[in-house]
């Protein structure tokens, strides 16, 4: 025979033991309750979390000042959640310029008050946060998530060029000092804003540069300072010294001053705005100097705003689901076992890989499919809800949230998968059931949501790295970024593992039981 | 080769300690009824589930129209086989448990319907199998057996549970299957159902064969088929009452 048809022979042998465990799973009219159950869980649970979650803010310490919602969180360019909180001492300019200025310091004072209590400059200590910022930046509009770019000296970063909140470059190292100071510089061409600096006012270097699209011809152009929370969320302020500053037309050192007088700007301190700042933001002008104090931060926003995301208040309901798909891919081998119904299997299909693979790709399709479904109606219930209760929720992208949807039918999918193998290297219900859920659900229990974050210690941790709860990794949307200090911890609701990375933990988990069982069923006699 | 035919060849197994199969050989032609009898525990059941590919063996072959169990595609279209009746989800109804038999097999599902008139089962078939008498089960199990339309059929103690009419239909379904052409092998611990069902008998004991031979030849010379049933079987056996039989494993 020709050797050509041995793999669509076999094939068509796997595709018939695949119709048949269909039909074992459809016709038992429980199991397909029980998806729908599960299905119903997750939908329910998310309405009662969303629901329970009430957001409300107070701008002065006043009780009658308080307010059901969030408080303003911008957004940036492209839908992000951002910071924008700043002083801006600007003019404006029209058509192409420059701007330079050397800094010759930047110093910075932090909150040392007690957690609770709202921060002002009557109990600080000196200090400056890494991403504490002053320098040249140019902007169409002082909105805030407007789009911008700026040449700028850091706390502990050095120089950088950054623009529209997530793009980042690198320029001189250090920090400032009177004896090393910093020379920045900023130009327009066009749509397209270039970063410099010098050490020395003569020699420059490109740090970056950037084409913000629709710039329109008259932007502002000026010196901000600005300086975030630390990571430990104490606001900060930070002051910076400018002189031998040049603003013209031109693109050229030589131009001088001709556009009118500056502006001074608090951006993004109102006590609506949701950035926590030293108040004391400001400029003071002496004759051949400009001193900026700024408090806030110009970057993406990360959990420090306080929000949701459009899959909190998934979880409960999922690991009911979970546990619902648990039971029945339990059942779906040992119901077999427990009857002798596993031997008509056999004799229908001796090859114990391809029944074993037949129902692996059953339980698994349905068990995502009621994942997925589920999840892709609760999150916009959950969402809606939680909006509806003044709650603020990180913007997230289609592609972001197909792949929470994705990743709760994966979840689902590769647990009931895995349980599969369990139940028929067992062989007996209550044990494999037991088992599955203490390895697939128990460690779940300890993560945020459920009974964290309190439980923010490193054991939690650890079990979102390498037990099979790393899968719900596949659920954060939590916003996070190098250009912001931050404690990306569980407590703080982030998982430790990237979506992707967590569930191929849990894929291995799933991978091990399956093989496992696979040699199992060809050693043993049925 | 004949495809009807089930050819059963030197089968070494043991469990543990024990030896179940110990050499067992025999065959099962074309045509024929052939009853398969042996106290309790002399293997039947495990040379059955050696057949159809479910148990290992350390040593042997079982082939079916001279290939192995597992070398057959869409195996119950070769071999029918019903070893328990009450192997079934008690949750499915008896059609849906013949619809997954018919899918695995790649066989239309008019055949459902056929084997369901085949056996009687009638209406019943859309309800629940968890309620059915044993004698109903073992109409779903024969109907499951004949789904492929097999040229061979193994059937593990097929009167079992069923009421005298039963008997006797069932009696006529067997040897109808076997004027058919095809090899059928029945198993029993009772010798009294086989001559009036089956040409040809393999008393085993101990994993042995015992004796092969037609139910003429053996009952020439004795006075019932009991009496040489028990003759045969003496020494073979785990226990029995009343007799110095050997002490049980």
């Amino acid at each position: 025979m020709s050797s050509l048809t041995e793999p669509s022979r076999s094939s068509r042998s796997f595709r018939a033991a695949l119709r048949a465990e269909w039909t074992k799973f459809r016709t038992v009219r429980g199991w397909m309750i029980g998806l729908v159950f599960a299905a119903l869980m997750v939908v329910l649970f998310t309405f009662l979390q969303a629901n329970g979650k009430h957001t409300g803010y107070c701008t002065t310490p006043n009780p009658s000042s308080c307010v059901n919602g969030h408080q303003y969180v911008p957004s940036g360019p492209d839908g992000e959640a951002v910071a924008d909180t700043y002083e801006l001492v600007a003019k404006q300019l029209t058509g192409d310029g420059t701007i330079t200025a050397r800094i010759t310091s930047l110093v910075g004072r932090i909150w040392a008050g007690p957690a609770n209590e709202a921060p002002s400059l009557a109990d600080t200590e000196s200090g400056l946060t890494s991403w504490a910022k002053a320098g040249l930046l140019i902007t169409p509009s002082t909105r805030q998530g407007s789009s911008y770019a700026a040449v700028m000296t850091t706390g502990g970063h050095g120089v950088r060029f950054q623009y529209d909140y997530t793009n980042d470059q690198a320029g001189l190292p250090g920090s400032i000092s009177g004896t090393a100071p910093r020379w920045l510089r900023l130009t327009r061409t066009g749509n397209v804003i270039t970063g410099y600096d010098s050490s020395d006012g003569t020699h420059w270097h490109t740090v970056g540069s950037a084409q913000l699209a629709h710039l329109p011809t008259t932007v502002y152009i000026g010196l901000f300072a600005t300086s975030p929370t630390t990571s430990q969320g104490s606001a900060t302020t930070a002051t910076a010294s400018f002189d031998d500053i040049a603003i013209g037309p031109q693109a050229d050192r030589a131009a001088q001053a001709t556009s009118g007088p500056w502006h001074s700007m608090s951006i993004g301190t109102g006590p609506r705005d949701f950035y926590t700042t030293l108040r004391n933001s400001g400029y003071r002008q002496t004759s051949d100097s400009i001193l900026v104090t700024g408090s806030g931060d110009i970057a993406p926003a990360v959990a420090e705003v306080g929000g949701d995301t459009a899959s909190d208040s998934l979880l409960f309901g999922l690991v009911i689901a979970l546990i619902v798909l648990i039971v029945i891919g339990t059942m779906f081998i040992t119901s077999e076992y427990r009857r002798g119904l596993i031997r008509t299997t056999f004799a229908a299909t001796p090859d114990r890989g391809r029944v074993l693979a037949a129902k692996a790709v059953v339980i698994g399709g349905v068990a995502f499919a009621v994942g997925a479904v589920a999840s892709a109606v609760a999150i916009p219930l959950g969402e809606h809800v939680m909006s509806g209760n003044g709650n603020y929720i990180f913007p997230a992208d289609s592609l972001t949230v197909a792949r929470v949807i994705v990743g709760s039918g994966a979840l689902v999918a590769l647990t009931a998968v895995a349980v599969l193998g369990l139940g028929t290297i067992l062989r007996r219900s209550a044990g494999a059931i037991l088992a599955g859920v203490v390895v697939f659900v128990l460690p779940t229990f300890t993560g945020p949501g459920i009974i964290g974050p309190t439980s923010a210690g490193s054991a939690a941790t650890w079990l979102y790295r390498v037990t099979p709860a790393a899968g719900f990794s596949m659920l954060g949307l939590l916003p996070r970024s190098g250009l912001v200090s931050y404690q990306y911890t569980m407590g703080n609701g982030y998982y430790p593992l990237p979506p992707w990375a967590g569930l191929l933990v849990l894929a291995t988990y799933t991978t091990v039981a399956l093989s496992a069982a696979r040699v199992v069923l060809r050693r043993r006699d049925a | 080769m004949s495809e009807a035919s089930i050819e059963v060849s030197g089968l070494r197994k043991r469990f543990g300690q024990t030896l179940a199969l110990d050499g067992l050989s025999f065959t099962v032609p074309p045509g024929t009824v052939t009853g398969f009898v042996g106290p309790n525990g002399a293997g039947k059941s495990t040379t059955m589930r050696v057949i159809l590919g479910l148990d290992s063996v350390e040593e042997g072959t079982a082939l079916i129209g001279g290939r192995p169990y597992a070398a057959l595609t869409h195996p119950m279209r070769h071999v029918g086989s019903l070893l328990d009746a009450s192997a079934l989800q008690p949750s499915r109804s008896g059609r849906n448990h013949l619809l997954w038999i018919a899918r695995s097999q790649r066989l239309p599902v008019s055949r459902v319907d056929e084997v369901t008139e085949l056996v009687g089962l009638g209406k019943a078939a859309r309800r629940k199998a968890g309620g059915y008498s044993l004698g109903m089960r073992q109409r779903l199990g024969i109907a499951a057996a004949m789904l492929g339309d097999p040229p061979v059929l193994i059937m593990d103690e097929p009167f079992n549970g069923m009421d005298p009419e039963g008997i006797i239909w069932m009696r006529g379904f067997l040897r109808g299957l076997a004027a058919e052409g095809r090899a059928v092998l029945i198993s029993s611990h009772l010798l009294n159902e086989l001559p009036d069902v089956a040409d040809h008998v393999v008393v085993i004991g101990r994993g042995r064969v015992l004796a092969d031979a037609t139910i003429q030849e053996l009952t020439t010379g004795a006075s019932s088929l009991e009496d040489v049933y028990l003759r045969l079987t003496t020494g073979a056996v785990e226990y029995r009452s009343g007799a110095d039989g050997e002490p049980r494993r």
